[in-house]
């Protein structure tokens, strides 16, 4: 990589962040850098280049009967991008986030120089490059540790709730499940106000599976993917539309409980089955809000989904986690409860977002940088502990080159 | 399974083809100037399809070091595909000797150089496969690219000489002609993408051309009637025309 001759820029691996985090003047790609480059099939450890999507080291560990430690809602991210968002699954509450399996990483300086960091080798650049979105240099290798399985399946159970409270209960109750997440309903309100689906998981053991797939409960068939091809109307969006797909996919679900087993693929990636899935919010696009709140703010999330549902903003896709204990520099898990929410865009939804932000910030909670799009400076500042140690980590490492639209933007970089 | 040389493996269709023939469990040998920057894509193969593959240095323009490359290979590849090439823009080539004697020399003389090693052991022991990636550019010198053209018009009929030469001892010789590849020697050119070919759909038309045995390739399908069509025009139009 030729780092002299180019501007100063940020790099980017399959830009899946929702916003402006990979985005600037001057773009590294790392998608070439895609190779597996050691393999310990009996630890489970893996050495791959940054660019390498989770999807294809899937392919390659599921079969052997190992699996990701940590992974978000899409497979179609590279190992670079999971490390600088520091990307946390439906199992945060119980195994972290991907930083925590991350023997050591070379990150590339803005001479072009690579340091090997670790937990105890250059710690702050770990620490910093770890949730630091690329602002500390180009990730260009990474080592990591993955978790043993028996089967390529999932033991999910998936539970009714009536409302908020019922779902915030469920969700301690079933806390000693390995993955758990639950699906809201925004718009209800009343006595129904958060009627939820939980969605639990555990991966199958041999004997837990039907006969059927026990001769070979590694191999999965490759489904076709559909596709979008086209932007539906944004028109479709709207209220009356969400509530009544809301409706229907609540009440598919016709007894309280359900027990099944499923293939990894629809139980942790729903969404990567319809490629461009985005164009179903039409042309003029959906912003994704993420935020996380402090376990004694429960009272904040009540507010925060109140005031959402109040709105004309209605949203599709809410997912609800809760998070265990983190303590890290600069990502965005804090133990508490995390809400996940696409908008439509309509006029009038950045106002209504920053007044959301105030709302986070009163409750002691953050933004998810991986989804923001709009945040105001003052509010990451606010919000994020560790910010100017973050910044101070950067000067000494990488002042100059690396910068990100994100990164003007939240006044991080000038 | 029969082992691969890949000779310029480093380059967008070689390292496509390295990937390629893995996936089918073939074992390869991949030769390039700069072999280290092969390592990655070696141990991602060797890993993931559980093959070996091991590194050469070949320079294709050194035309003394093409002997020893070749005894130094530990064991005999059953098919060889030459990919390396050298292409610089046409009006740079004809300013300066050394980019043009280079451009005569990567594709045309070390082509034959290294081919004709090769093809003289194959002949030996009545076995092998030899694949030649020359290019459309051969088929008619045009003002845009004729350095560059008539050297691989020089590999094709010495491709299709060699092609002759060997029917009767069971070597089979194919020429492949790609028209536009979207690659690193074609990165300054603004080729119109509903024309042009991707490194991987290359790779798999060789593969298929070298497994079944065919003699002449177009890639994409429709530059042969392209080029048909180029060939057919009158000379006293075609030394008129903007091409």
């Amino acid at each position: 990589m030729n780092l002299h001759n180019s501007g100063k820029g940020i790099a980017r691996g399959n830009g899946r962040c929702y916003g402006d985090a990979s985005l600037a003047d001057t773009v590294f790609s790392t998608l070439k850098f895609n190779h597996i480059l050691d393999f310990n099939a009996f630890q489970g450890i893996i050495d791959v280049e940054s660019g390498i999507t989770l999807n294809s080291i899937l392919d390659f560990i599921v079969p052997q009967a190992w699996f990701l430690p940590v992974t978000p809602g899409t497979k179609y991210i590279t190992v670079g991008g999971a490390v600088a968002s520091d990307v946390h699954g439906k199992n945060h509450h119980t195994d972290g986030c991907f930083r925590q399996y991350v023997l050591e990483m070379d990150v590339m300086m803005e001479d072009g120089t690579l340091i090997t960091c670790s937990n105890n080798k250059y710690a702050d650049l770990f620490n910093a490059t770890c949730g630091g979105m690329g602002l500390t240099g180009i990730i260009t290798r990474v080592k990591f540790q993955l978790k043993k399985i028996e089967t390529a399946y999932i033991k999910q159970k998936m539970i009714k709730a009536k409302n908020l409270n019922e779902i915030i209960e469920l969700l301690e109750r079933y806390s000693s499940y390995t993955y758990s997440v639950a699906w809201i309903d925004c718009l209800k309100s009343g006595d129904a106000f958060g009627r939820s689906i939980l969605m639990l998981g555990e991966h199958a053991r041999v004997e837990e599976l039907p006969l059927k797939l026990q001769k070979s409960p590694l191999q999965l068939t490759k489904k076709k993917l559909l596709n979008l091809p086209f932007f539906l109307p944004s028109i479709l969006l709207n209220r009356l539309t969400i509530s009544i797909f809301n409706f229907l996919y609540y009440h598919k679900m016709w007894k309280r409980e359900i027990n099944n087993i499923v293939a990894y693929e629809p139980f942790f990636y729903p969404l990567d089955a319809i490629q461009n899935w985005n164009r179903g919010y039409g042309k003029n696009g959906f912003v994704q809000y993420q935020f996380v709140l402090p376990l004694e703010s429960r009272e904040g999330l009540v507010k925060i989904l109140k005031k959402i549902g109040s709105n004309g903003h209605a949203s599709f896709l809410a997912v609800l986690k809760i998070f265990g204990e983190d303590d890290n520099l600069i990502s965005f898990p804090v133990q508490g409860y995390t809400l996940a929410l696409d908008i439509p865009i309509r006029s009038n939804l950045l106002p209504f977002l920053d007044e959301l932000d105030e709302l986070v910030l009163h409750y002691k909670g953050k933004i998810y940088l991986s989804k923001d799009a709009r945040m105001k400076p003052n509010v990451f500042f606010e919000s994020y502990p560790h910010a100017q140690k973050f910044i101070s980590i950067i000067q000494k490492y990488s002042p100059l080159k690396f910068i990100s639209l994100q990164s003007i933007r939240l006044k991080i970089k000038s | 399974m029969p082992t691969v040389l890949i000779l310029g493996a480093n380059s967008d269709i070689g390292r496509a083809l390295a990937r390629n023939y893995a996936t089918k469990g073939h074992h390869l040998q991949l030769a390039a100037r700069n072999p280290n920057d092969l390592k990655p894509l070696s141990a991602d193969v060797s890993i993931r399809y559980q093959i070996t593959c091991t590194l050469h240095t070949f320079d294709a323009s050194e035309l003394g070091s093409h002997k020893e490359f070749w005894n130094s290979l530990s064991i005999m590849p059953d098919i060889i595909i030459l990919v390396f090439g050298y292409m610089e823009d046409n009006q740079k080539t004809l300013d300066n000797p050394t980019i043009l004697f280079n451009t005569i020399q990567v594709n045309y003389t070390g082509a034959i150089s290294i081919l004709n090693i090769i093809s003289r052991a194959f002949k030996a022991r009545k076995q092998g496969q030899i694949a030649g990636i020359a290019s459309v550019a051969g088929l008619r010198g045009r003002a845009s690219n004729y350095i560059y053209g008539s050297a691989k018009a020089g590999l094709i009929a010495y491709l299709s000489g060699l092609r002759n030469e060997l029917s009767s001892s069971d070597v089979h010789v194919t020429t492949i002609l790609p028209g536009f590849v979207d690659t690193k020697m074609s990165s300054h050119l603004n080729l119109p993408a509903i024309l042009t070919a991707k490194p991987d759909e290359v790779a798999e038309v060789i593969y298929k051309a070298i497994d079944k045995k065919k003699n002449v390739v177009y890639v994409k399908w429709f530059w042969k009637w392209i080029m048909l069509i180029i060939r057919l025009i009158p000379e006293g139009i075609f030394k008129k025309l903007n091409l």
